[in-house]
């Protein structure tokens, strides 16, 4: 038997995690369940297509770097699409969100984030079609690693900037003074309002934090698999089954949850069959709702 | 003209379906407050259960047990009922937003089922040869619409009617006082988690029937018919008719599908052939656009109860 599906478990674990970072974020300090988050992915994804394009076009061919797939103009296209994707959320809290967060029903929230993703997905079809495309056409050799497990250079750079990402977002909201005051509005909206904190740059922080980690999940799933309209959708369940497991407001949590979900669902492949990949993260889903719904870094909500 | 006439029953004959499921959204939403993001999935099982208990044998697939057309509906209630039961069960002691995230994926579940499980929903090909009521009248598709218009018009109207009946019997004034004011709700003696989960209990049932009736009215299901689309439309059609009203949930589920239609037939026809998908994207950002706009301006839709009109 070959231990390829751990390595191919642990990098859609990744991209699920990353995604899922945002969800809990918005879950703990938002308090709704953002259903338009995996449309956010998908926009960075093809925000990011569209400026490789205009990078490519504005300064000529550049080589790829090393034995990657991509080169400098997809490292800057991920930045862009990163701001373009925080851009979205900020506008739409604008515009939705905040509006009807301030009538004061949360479940009316979620309904309006519902609504949202089915616009913007379809947006999606409507510019760029629902066929899938690619960053690039280049075919990478996978390298062995002992085990029967190969893996590619793009593998390689990817697991290494979800670990970056990761280290870094941990790193803002434990050490910096605005991650500190993300936290404690998660656990006190009332509380932090009376300390001072500024609860407007807080949900800004938030969208900021939690779109931008979507956009670089949503690169991530184009350069490794392909990018198209759907691919939020389909990471919207395993990125809910994640945030859930790890504990909502938790983000190691989300992290290491998005890694069990995505070996788990190697392993549904592997061991049962594809086509039963989608169902994984639903049987997570409820046996933690049914066995411990404060996942596992979770706390009680007051 | 006859044609017309014909086509007519056949387009009011499926508004009334969608008009079925939304009443049943309205328990579980604009009564109970209860959001459910997987009604494509509740009216799929509703339709597959149906389906495979009146069919006749099948070789390829469980079943086809030949079950009379009306027995296979009160079991289509019965599973979707117990799904939906099991659902609320499951997720109602948490917070609301578990409910939603669980609908989700139930459709999602449903979606895959329908799609791989070939020995039980005949796959991507789906399940063909369902039994249709009076189809001795086949010959004549005028009479056969307008008679099958006649058993969904019946149909929606006993839903309608019974659903008016709770609404307003002891079981349905507990079910808005716990979303008006659940504190006081429950300080009277009302276990929220056991009213909430019966609602969505009985909405789920009404959903799983509106599944089993279109079923039986197309003759034909697949896996595409239950797309995450028709849970956006019937949400469009409860939040244009007014939430809480079963009426504004019958006349949004007509006026929202005369839309679709409408837009559907208008971009068929300016449209170059080769936009045509990209059309019927665009028609789903418009709806979508538009539910967002009544969330905001109008919460209780065109129909609704007005003293919900503030929100707050």
């Amino acid at each position: 038997m070959s231990l390829q599906f751990l390595l191919d478990g642990a990098i859609s674990g990744s991209m699920i995690g990353l995604g899922a970072i945002g969800i809990t974020l918005t879950y703990s300090i938002l308090r709704f369940s953002n259903f338009a988050h995996g449309d956010l992915m998908a926009w960075g994804a093809y925000a990011a297509l569209v400026a490789v394009g205009a990078i490519g076009g504005l300064l000529g061919g550049i080589a790829p770097i090393g034995p990657l797939s991509f080169g400098l103009p997809l490292i800057l296209a991920t930045l862009v699409a990163m701001a373009i994707a925080s851009a979205i959320a900020l506008a739409l809290d604008w515009m939705l969100f905040a509006r009807l967060r301030a009538k004061g029903q949360a479940i009316i929230v979620v309904m309006a984030s519902f609504g949202a993703s089915m616009a913007l997905r379809n947006l999606l079809e409507f510019f760029f079609t629902s066929s899938p495309v690619y960053y690039s056409n280049a075919l990478q050799i996978a390298k062995p690693l002992g085990f029967g497990i190969r893996i590619t250079p793009d593998q390689i750079a990817l697991l290494a900037m979800t670990f970056a990402l990761v280290t870094v977002m941990h790193l803002y909201l434990t050490r910096s003074q605005r991650g500190r005051e993300m936290r404690a509005y998660a656990q006190d909206p009332a509380l932090a309002r009376v300390v001072g904190i500024d609860v407007r740059a807080v949900i800004r922080a938030t969208w900021l934090v939690g779109a931008a980690l979507a956009a670089a999940a949503g690169v991530m799933v184009g350069v490794l698999v392909q990018v198209r309209p759907l691919m939020g959708l389909d990471l919207l369940l395993p990125m809910f089954a994640a945030a859930i497991l790890g504990g909502i407001g938790s983000v190691p949590g989300a992290v290491l949850a998005g890694l069990v979900i995505g070996l788990s669902e190697a392993a549904a492949v592997q061991f049962i069959g594809a086509e039963w990949r989608a169902g994984v993260s639903f049987v997570i889903l409820m046996a933690v709702l049914l066995i411990r719904p404060t996942g596992l870094f979770g706390v009680t909500e007051r | 003209m006859i044609d017309l006439l014909g086509y007519g029953a056949f387009f009011l004959s499926t508004a009334l379906i969608f008009g079925i499921i939304t009443l049943g959204l309205n328990l579980q939403w604009g009564l109970t407050g209860l959001f459910n993001v997987g009604i494509a999935g509740f009216v799929a099982i509703g339709a597959y259960t149906s389906a495979l208990l009146t069919t006749p044998e099948a070789t390829d697939r469980v079943g086809g047990f030949g079950w009379p057309i009306a027995m296979g509906w009160l079991a289509a209630m019965a599973v979707t009922g117990l799904a939906a039961a099991f659902t609320g069960f499951a997720t109602l002691r948490l917070k609301s937003d578990y409910l939603a995230i669980t609908t989700f994926g139930v459709a999602v579940v449903v979606q895959l089922v329908a799609l791989n499980a070939q020995g039980l929903t005949g796959g991507p090909f789906g399940v063909a040869f369902i039994p249709r009521p009076f189809a001795a009248l086949q010959g004549d598709p005028l009479a056969f619409n307008l008679v099958n218009l006649g058993v969904i018009a019946a149909v929606t109207l006993a839903v309608y009617l019974a659903l008016e009946r709770l609404a307003h019997s002891p079981w349905g004034r507990a079910l808005m006082a716990l979303r008006e004011d659940e504190k006081a709700a429950v300080s009277l003696g009302k276990s929220a988690r056991s009213y909430r989960i019966q609602a969505f209990a009985v909405g789920g049932a009404v959903m799983g029937l509106a599944g089993a009736v279109q079923a039986h009215f197309i003759g034909f299901i697949a896996p595409d018919n239950y797309l995450p689309t028709l849970t956006f439309q019937i949400w469009a059609m409860l939040m244009v008719g007014g939430s809480g009203s079963n009426r504004g949930a019958l006349l949004g589920a007509l006026v929202v599908w005369v839309l679709w239609i409408g837009a559907g037939s208008l971009s068929s026809a300016i449209v170059p052939s080769d936009w045509q998908a990209r059309a019927a994207s665009l028609q789903i950002v418009v709806i979508g656009v538009t539910l967002c706009v009544i969330l905001l301006l109008r919460p209780q839709g065109f129909f609704g109860p007005r003293h919900r009109g503030s929100m707050e």
